[in-house]
This record gives C-alpha cells, structure tokens and sequence, in this order.
C-alpha cells in the first residue's frame, strides 16, 4: 500500500502533537473571541489568539509556524480564565512555543542583549523571558 | 510565631525592598522570620507543557528544602515565586505519576509528597494576624493616601492557586483599608503589566504598562501596591522611560505592599529601601506626612 | 586526548617498558571498557595508569597526576547499571567492569573581561554571562563534581547577587568543566564561578594593610641594596648566608621573636 502524505495527514499528527503537548483540545473552541478580547498583547500580535486557536483547528501547520503570536504571548492566562469553553489557551501558546524551541532554536538570544539592559532587569524578567523565549 | 519563608533572587538585589519591608513588619507583628536554607531560584514562570517535568524540579526542590527544615507553611512574598511554586506543588499533591518521577529523578534529596503548604504573604496576614490586629497595631495611618491594588497575573491565575477568586481584590483591599489608605477601585487591577515580554522588544510591555498607568491616573488612583518585582519594574522602574516617550502624561508612584504596611507600623523609613523605588513614590508618602518612623 | 599505542598485550608485562606502569609482582587484573573497548588492566591502578597501562598516551588532558589541576575529568559507568559516575582520572582507582571516557576539554563559553573595569556589582556578572538565567535547578552540576562542590548552590547564590557566598562555595573548583558538560542550560558554571571570586577578592573581600604597605615597601625600593648585595654574591657566600640565617622559632607566639640581624628590618 502506497502512504501518500497529504496536508490533511501532516495537519491530523499535528494535532496529535499540539494536543500531547498542551493537554487541551483546540476543536472545542467555538469562536468567540472572548481570548482576544482579554489578551493584553493582542496589539502587538499579527493573528489575535482567536485566530491562532482557528488555524490550529484546521491544522495550518505553516501559517501558525510564521505567526508571532505566541512569542507575543506573555503567559498571563487572561484568556485561560475567561474562556467559556474552558480551554487553557496559554497552554496551546507555549506548545506552539515549544515546537520551536524544542528543534534548538532561539526566539532570542541572551548573549545578544545589551549588557545595560540586562544589569537594570529585575532578574525574574532574565529568568522567565529565557525559559519562554530560548530552546 | 515563627514562619519558614522563601525569598526568591529579585528579593535579594533590585527588589530588595520589598523583602526587607516585609521582615520589618513581620517583626513589628511579633513574627519571626527564618529564611530556608540552600534554596535556588524558582524558575519565575510554570512551565505549561504536558510532558516536561525538568522545569518543575527547581521548584519541587525548594519545597524539599522547606520539608527538610521541617515546614508545614512556606510563606513567599513574590507573586512570581508564589504561582511557580504553589503549581508545581498542586503536581506533586495531585498527580502520582508525576510526583514519583520527578521524586526518582531527585535521587539525591529525601521524596516530596506536597507535605508543604505554599502561602502568600497577604493570605498569611489574614488567617494568622488578621485585619483587625494590624489595624490596632497601625501607628503612623496611610490617611488620604488614595492608592490600589495591582494584583497582575499570578496572584490570581489560575485558579486553583490563586490567592483569591479571579476579579476579587479582597486581601489587599482588607490589608491597605486597615492601615488607614483610602482604596479606590481599579478596572485594570490584574491586567498583565507584559511580563518577561520586556525583553522581546520593549514596545509591547511598554504600551501594556502605559494603558495601566493611565487607568490609573484617570481613575484618581495616586499609588498602586503591588507583590510582583516585575511588575514594579514594567510599572514602576520604567514610568521614566514611559513619561519620556509620551505614552503616559503623569506619574503613578508604584509600592510593594510590604512598604505600605511597615511605614504604617511604624517602621523607620531606612528599614523601606524607598531609593529602590522611582523618586514620586517617596514625595507622595512625604506630602502625606506618612514618612515619619513612630 | 590520547592515542592507542598498541594493542592491549595479552600477558601482562613483568617489566617497566618507558613510561608504561609496571605490574607488581603477584597483581591481579580486572576487565575495564575504554571507550566501548575491553582491556585487563591491574587492580590496583588508577584510571589514568590503567589507560596508559593499557596503551593510551596522555598528550592533552593530563596534569599534575595529584588531583588538583583538573585536566582529567573522567565520566565512568559500571557494567549493568545506569547511573554516571565522575571523577578525576588521576585519583579513581578502577574498579572492574567499568566503562571509561575522558572529558579533556568541553567547549564551555568563558566571556572577556578586564577585572579592573567591570566593578564588584553582581550585575557585571550577569551582563557577561546571561546564560546563568537558563538554569533549572536541575542539580546535574553538583552530582558530576569530582570535587564536591555545591555547584547549583553557588549558581543560585550568584541570581541572588551573592557574589561572596558564590566564592566561598566555589573555593575548591578546579575548573575540569565537568559540571558544564552536564548543563541543560548550557551554562559555564567553572568559568562564571572563577569571575565572581577575582571579583569578590579584587572588589569585595577585605583587603589587607600589611600586604600593602609592604608593596609599597618594596616599590620605594627599601630592599634594592639588599637585593644587589646578593646578586653580588658568589655561590660559597650565598650558601654560607643561607647556612647561618636565622629563623624564627616554628613555635614562637606571633611578634614576639626578633632577630638579632636588624638592619634590613
């Protein structure tokens, strides 16, 4: 028998992985922008978290991988709290993060930030901004 | 009384008066603080991917630590330090699995089976000294001094380790009603202040940090109290850089509660650490006549 | 790190071959795997006797054989079981059925600095080395010291700006890097520990009077005609100088003893 690989297939072990990594089902999300309406980085997102949870429904594998929205995202589970589907949309952020960041691959780079900035950080910030944002 | 505590790293340099505040009161209320040993840095943010566990031993060994010297309540005062290590203890109270993992991992430390409860400073204050008591205690009261709370994130998010229900700001309301301020209500009050997003670019915590800010103003908030180090520096820290580039109009002096509560014990001023705050923060307590140890 | 010269010899030799370990007489040999490969070697040896009893030169990756140069970190596991053990070549006796490797050098990252110029606050070193940031407590760093250092104990201590607690615990690091070849957050915890003690002793740790009125002593040239003197000297002078020196007593209380020579004093 002959597997021919689809983007239907890519996009069903996708899903697979999204769901094993963030624990949460994105299909039993219903639209309602409630996530956007509460993200306070949405402004500096090119897909709000609404339509990050819709492209991750239909498993389009390389827009999400091109969107900075979950580099955006601040892990301050606004959007958890408030969503009447109950979905931890935080947790889709960071296994869409992790995807990345799991291949090795920095968002930033530590050693390219000014040494000024990182002496007025609060080390919290070095801390946290490190564990979200390098492999 | 005497209380096991953990400080976490920010306490002991930029946010060092917010710990120290603390410790001040904490003696003022006939409470003794013992700092556990050898503990290490928390790891800031939970980490929210199923299946790692590495990012939850860091926390897991400070509740060792706790366990080892005996604590049933490990009282934080970081709101970061507090989310971090109440979830990763929620794992090991919850999830056996998980827990004996991450126990047979540790090999070199004694198991942990979530024996430790993880409290907040301000939940502390309620159960175990209550409004009342610090309001008979309050020599120099916080009179006019209109402020709020700033809860952020992680104080309430998620649920179930937050110090109270999402949009209730019961405790520091409670805290700062009884040290005599007037507490006005704040829209934004667990808006995120951007987080870590401050070293992803800056213009992305700095517009959160300035929407806050100007809700506060417009609101007539003069001061906000907050628990998070970094919050106090997107908010506080940064108001400089906010005022120069013109995203806020006015300044709002940012506190860590710790502050509020020792200056209105009483405490000498020193005990503060003001100069780590930005400088309106101590001319708003001087205009109030609130800068003066009884 | 090391060359096979020949094969294991099937016999093992009754006599010293230039540099190679003599057996003694009557000793037994144990099977220890180097590098994935079976060779007999004596009980009694350490590692490194065993590798190059075996037939391994040490061109790099060995020192001063006594334990505290740190040029040989090894890594070794027994035969059926998983846990890694760590050590330092020169100073682990082989046991049998261990499997052997040495860690010679680990590409950790070690920042520039001029000492003078970057202060004595805690950030400095965080600004150099940010990576320190990435730990996760993990502890692999501590478990691989052969030195029994309280490597995540100093790392914690340097997030918290304690840069003098960070000295103290780091005192006996010799810088085998070891606890970097461990690190998931790839941090050099060796080399940021050896800045923050030239910080804490340039900047932090109290400085003492006596030493430097001394320099200054000896820069003013207080002791140059001493000096000349000496060098003037030929060889039966200066022996018969060192014969009738004189030494202060090993168990005279601290100032108490003068000598009667008291010009240079």
């Amino acid at each position: 028998m002959t597997l021919t690989i689809t983007d239907q297939a890519i996009a069903l072990k996708f899903f697979e992985k999204l769901k094993e990594l963030s624990g949460e089902n994105v299909k039993l999300c219903m639209q309602c922008a409630t996530c956007t309406g509460m993200c306070p980085m949405a402004a500096e997102m090119d897909h709000s978290p609404r339509k990050i949870m819709h492209l991750a429904q239909f498993g389009l594998v390389d827009m999400l991988s091109a969107s900075n929205t979950f580099w955006k995202c601040a892990s301050c589970h606004a959007c958890t709290v408030k969503c009447p589907r109950g979905i931890d949309i935080a947790k889709v952020m960071e296994a869409l993060r992790q995807q990345v960041l799991r291949k090795s691959k920095n968002y930033i780079e530590p050693s390219a930030l000014p040494a000024e900035r990182i002496e007025e950080l609060p080390q919290i910030a070095l801390v946290a901004g490190f564990r979200k944002l390098t492999s | 009384m005497k209380i096991s505590y953990y400080p976490g790293c920010t306490l002991k340099t930029k946010a060092a008066n917010l710990e120290m505040a603390a410790v001040a009161s904490l003696a003022a209320l006939g409470v003794e603080v013992e700092e556990i040993d050898r503990w290490n840095c928390c790891g800031a943010v939970f980490s929210l991917t199923a299946d790692d566990l590495i990012h939850q031993v860091g926390p897991v060994r400070n509740l060792v630590r706790a366990k080892e010297q005996g604590a049933e309540k490990l009282v934080t005062l970081c709101s970061m330090c507090y989310n971090t290590l109440a979830r990763a203890n929620r794992i090991m109270q919850t999830d056996t699995v998980k827990r004996d993992t991450i126990n047979r991992f540790m090999d070199e430390e004694i198991d942990y089976l979530g024996e430790v409860e993880v409290v907040h400073l301000l939940t502390f204050l309620e159960q175990e000294i209550g409004w009342e008591r610090i309001s008979e205690m309050v020599k120099v009261p916080l009179e006019g001094l209109r402020v709020s709370p700033y809860y952020g994130c992680t104080l309430q998010r998620p649920a179930d380790v937050g110090i109270e229900p999402f949009g209730s700001f019961q405790l520091m309301t409670r805290l700062l009603e009884s040290l005599g301020a007037t507490v006005m209500p704040f829209a934004a009050a667990d808006k995120c202040c951007g987080s870590y997003q401050i070293l992803n670019g800056q213009d992305g915590a700095q517009s959160t940090a300035a929407t806050i800010l100007k809700s506060a103003a417009e609101t007539g908030i003069e001061a906000l109290a907050t628990s998070c180090p970094l919050c106090e520096f997107n908010l506080g820290k940064q108001q400089g850089k906010l005022l120069a580039n013109g995203l806020i109009d006015s300044a709002v002096p940012t506190y860590y509660f710790t502050q509020l509560l020792a200056i209105a014990l009483g405490v000498a001023p020193e005990s503060c650490r003001f100069d780590l705050n930005n400088g309106a923060s101590v001319d708003l307590l001087k205009n109030k006549n609130c800068l003066v140890a009884a | 790190m090391c060359d096979v010269e020949k094969k294991a010899p099937q016999k093992t030799p009754r006599v010293a071959t230039g540099d190679r370990a003599i057996l003694p007489e009557g000793a037994k040999t144990i099977p220890v795997y180097i590098m994935g490969k079976r060779y007999e070697v004596p009980e009694t040896l350490t590692i490194m006797k065993a590798m190059e009893f075996a037939g391994f030169k040490f061109l790099r990756g060995a020192g001063c054989r006594g334990g505290i140069c740190g040029a040989c970190p090894t890594v070794y596991r027994m035969a059926g079981d998983y846990k890694l053990h760590f050590g330092l070549a020169c100073q682990t006796v082989v046991e049998a059925d261990m499997y052997l490797a040495q860690i010679p050098f680990f590409p950790a990252n070690r920042a520039e600095y001029k000492i003078e110029e970057i202060g004595g606050a805690a950030e400095a070193i965080h600004a150099l080395y940010p990576e320190l940031f990435r730990c996760v407590a993990c502890n692999l760093c501590t478990k691989a010291c052969p030195m029994d250092v309280d490597v995540l104990g100093y790392i914690s201590a340097l997030k918290q700006g304690n840069i003098k607690k960070a000295a103290e615990l780091s005192f006996d690091c010799i810088q085998c890097g070891l606890c970097a070849s461990r690190c998931m957050g790839e941090i050099p915890q060796y080399h940021i520990a050896q800045l923050a003690r030239r910080v804490y002793g340039r900047y932090i740790q109290a400085q003492a009077a006596h030493l430097k009125a001394r320099v200054a002593e000896i820069e003013s040239g207080k002791y140059d005609a001493m000096l000349q003197d000496l060098s003037a000297m030929s060889k039966e002078e200066l022996e018969k100088c060192y014969v009738e020196r004189e030494r202060e007593p090993d168990l005279a209380s601290p100032g108490t003893w003068q000598p009667n020579e008291k010009q240079y004093l």
